[in-house]
């Protein structure tokens, strides 16, 4: 008898919770697979019953791959996700590493900068922003993003890796000098082997923000063949008044499968990474 | 000419005092800006420029393509004048507050579910999490159709157990809009505080609820008493960080209703965005940005203050 109450509780407590948040959390998620499947009977009638696919077709995919510069968008964005996150990773290690482990002038100044910068939201910035590229002659060009993600990337790179670099023990790194190691070969051969989770960290947090970023490109952006997946989706699969729901569907869905792969061989990183902010200071 | 080993020739070495560049490495502060130097030039041309380049331009008369006209604070006095600036206004104070008491709430749910041992917790994380890790227009193009007029499944449903008789018009009513855009930003932002109150929750020690439970307190007493106390600082980071980047939302509102209808979801951003790109009135638009500064530098002085304590 108590073995049923214990599940009673279990049933009430966790199970039937868990199960709302899994619906609610992923309903859109299943939506969008099955409408990208349905033939357009099926998805522009009243009658059907709508929660299932009767007869799944592939369609939409086809005509996404066919008909619109999809393959073009997914090869851009990837790209500039790639490059903007290994850029800014590579400066924000350099600026982090100073800031968290070393004494010099003005580092209280660009501690501070850092912050501000991660902070102050890209809102503030676009239309000036829209203009300097504009003069720098760069508009409908993927470099006018390649320049700009990084604002939004640097900070948070920086913010995150000083702390995972003042975890590491000074006595490590002074090992290393009094054995004659120049102080960039104690960061490049100790302290940053010692920091590999947060650099993984903070680089598939960058991946997922670069591949999030909309306004930038979409103000840049303003050619098919430039363009990224989500203003790619957004411009040309929706004109007029019409929209091309299937194919709106099957590029939501293949547009998210990168940084679904990617998440889903990192997973434990990017929760590190997300929760380093709130849970470790 | 003989040649031979370089050294033999040389005499014994004496330490070099001037300064090579191998030993400028070694000084501490020279180091130390060599790294930074990069990164600071960069976010010096591509955040700092631009910040004050936007105060410049938003005391212009700058049509895109055009000279600018100075106009001092011509612009931030015609939106003051501007009944839409201020509906703008409401409308993301109410978003942003809407929004974030339902993340909170639903976040603290979610952790509070997820924080009991069960099989498959990690699996479960993951996916929970993937709202907000998939790119946010992304998911609101699978939300625009949960809210067609026609064909919206959320109507179909409610038509079919006999709610109501007529589905509604999610995005082409006022209100109904609102609280789309509010469902959305909800949906996507619970992950981002479930999972940041679960990791805080995961720190508290079994110890400290079995010592509550012998002193007599009920589970809502040690929630209070022992739970609430300790992810304190994490509730308040979490809620801090969150309302900063939802008053700088964009990307739902621009997807799901362009501010509409009639300015009843313009927000901000949407807002500068429309002024600033849409109608190429590049002061105007920088002005409406700006506007949104003070409420900004007020939380982030928050926040930084409240990080430094902790």
């Amino acid at each position: 008898m108590v073995g049923a109450h214990r599940l009673g509780t279990r049933i009430v407590r966790l199970y039937i919770p868990l199960a709302v948040c899994m619906v609610l959390m992923l309903f859109p998620f299943y939506w969008m697979l099955i409408t990208s499947i349905k033939p357009n009977r099926e998805l522009y009638s009243q009658k059907v019953m709508p929660l299932i696919v009767h007869q799944p077709t592939l369609k939409h995919y086809y005509d996404l791959l066919s008909e619109t510069n999809f393959i073009t968008w997914t090869y851009n964005t990837l790209l500039v996700a790639v490059v903007t996150t290994v850029v800014s990773l590579i400066l924000g290690t350099m600026m982090a590493y100073p800031l968290a482990r070393l004494k010099f002038p003005g580092a209280a100044v660009v501690a501070i900068g850092v912050a501000a910068t991660y902070l102050v939201p890209q809102p503030l910035l676009f239309i000036p922003m829209a203009d300097i590229i504009n003069r720098l002659d760069l508009g409908n060009t993927l470099t006018a993003v390649m320049l700009t993600y990084p604002t939004l990337l640097i900070p948070f790179c920086a913010w995150l890796l000083m702390g995972y670099f003042k975890s590491v023990p000074r006595e490590l790194e002074e090992a290393a000098r009094i054995d004659g190691a120049s102080r960039f070969q104690a960061m490049a051969r100790v302290v940053l082997p010692l920091c590999t989770p947060g650099l993984l960290s903070a680089g598939i947090f960058a991946f997922t923000l670069a591949q999030n970023e909309f306004l930038y490109a979409l103000i840049f952006l303003a050619k098919s063949d430039v363009r990224t997946v989500p203003v790619g989706a957004i411009t040309e699969l929706i004109r007029g008044d019409v929209f091309y729901w299937g194919q709106l569907m099957a590029a939501a869905l293949l547009g998210s499968v990168p940084v679904a792969i990617i998440y889903s061989f990192f997973v434990d990183y990017y929760v590190a990474g997300l929760t380093a902010g709130s849970v470790k200071t | 000419m003989a040649v031979g080993p370089a050294s033999v020739a040389r005499p014994a070495p004496v330490v070099d005092r001037r300064a090579s560049p191998r030993r400028v490495l070694e000084r501490e502060g020279a180091f130390s800006w060599i790294m930074l130097a990069p990164g600071v030039l960069f976010l010096l041309a591509f955040v700092a420029y631009p910040f004050f380049y936007g105060i410049y331009l938003s005391l212009q008369d700058r049509p895109v393509a055009k000279p600018g006209l100075f106009v001092g604070l011509a612009n931030f006095i015609n939106l003051a004048h501007d009944a839409v600036f201020w509906q703008v206004t409401r409308n993301t104070f109410l978003y942003v507050a809407v929004t974030t008491v339902f993340k909170l709430l639903g976040g603290l749910a979610m952790a509070l579910v997820m924080n009991q041992t069960f099989r498959g917790r990690n699996l479960t994380r993951a996916f929970l999490l993937l709202p907000f890790i998939v790119p946010t227009i992304l998911s609101t193009i699978a939300w625009m159709w949960i809210f067609d007029p026609t064909f919206s499944v959320i109507n179909w449903t409610l038509v079919n157990t006999g709610v109501v008789a007529k589905g509604f018009s999610w995005l082409g009513n006022a209100t109904l809009a609102m609280v789309a855009i509010i469902i959305v930003n909800t949906w996507r932002g619970i992950p981002f505080y479930g999972i940041s109150i679960l990791a805080g929750l995961q720190t508290i020690s079994p110890d400290l609820y079995e010592a509550a439970a012998i002193d007599g307190a009920s589970i809502n007493q040690r929630f209070w008493y022992v739970t609430m106390p300790i992810i304190k600082p994490i509730l308040i980071i979490v809620t801090m960080f969150s309302v900063i980047f939802t008053f700088a939302d964009f990307q739902i509102v621009y997807a799901l209703t362009h501010g509409g209808p009639a300015n009843a979801t313009q927000v901000f951003v949407t807002y500068a965005y429309d002024l600033g790109m849409s109608a190429g009135q590049l002061g105007m638009g920088a002005a409406a940005a700006l506007t949104m500064l003070p409420a900004l530098v007020l939380l982030i002085i928050g926040l930084t203050l409240y990080l430094r304590r902790e």
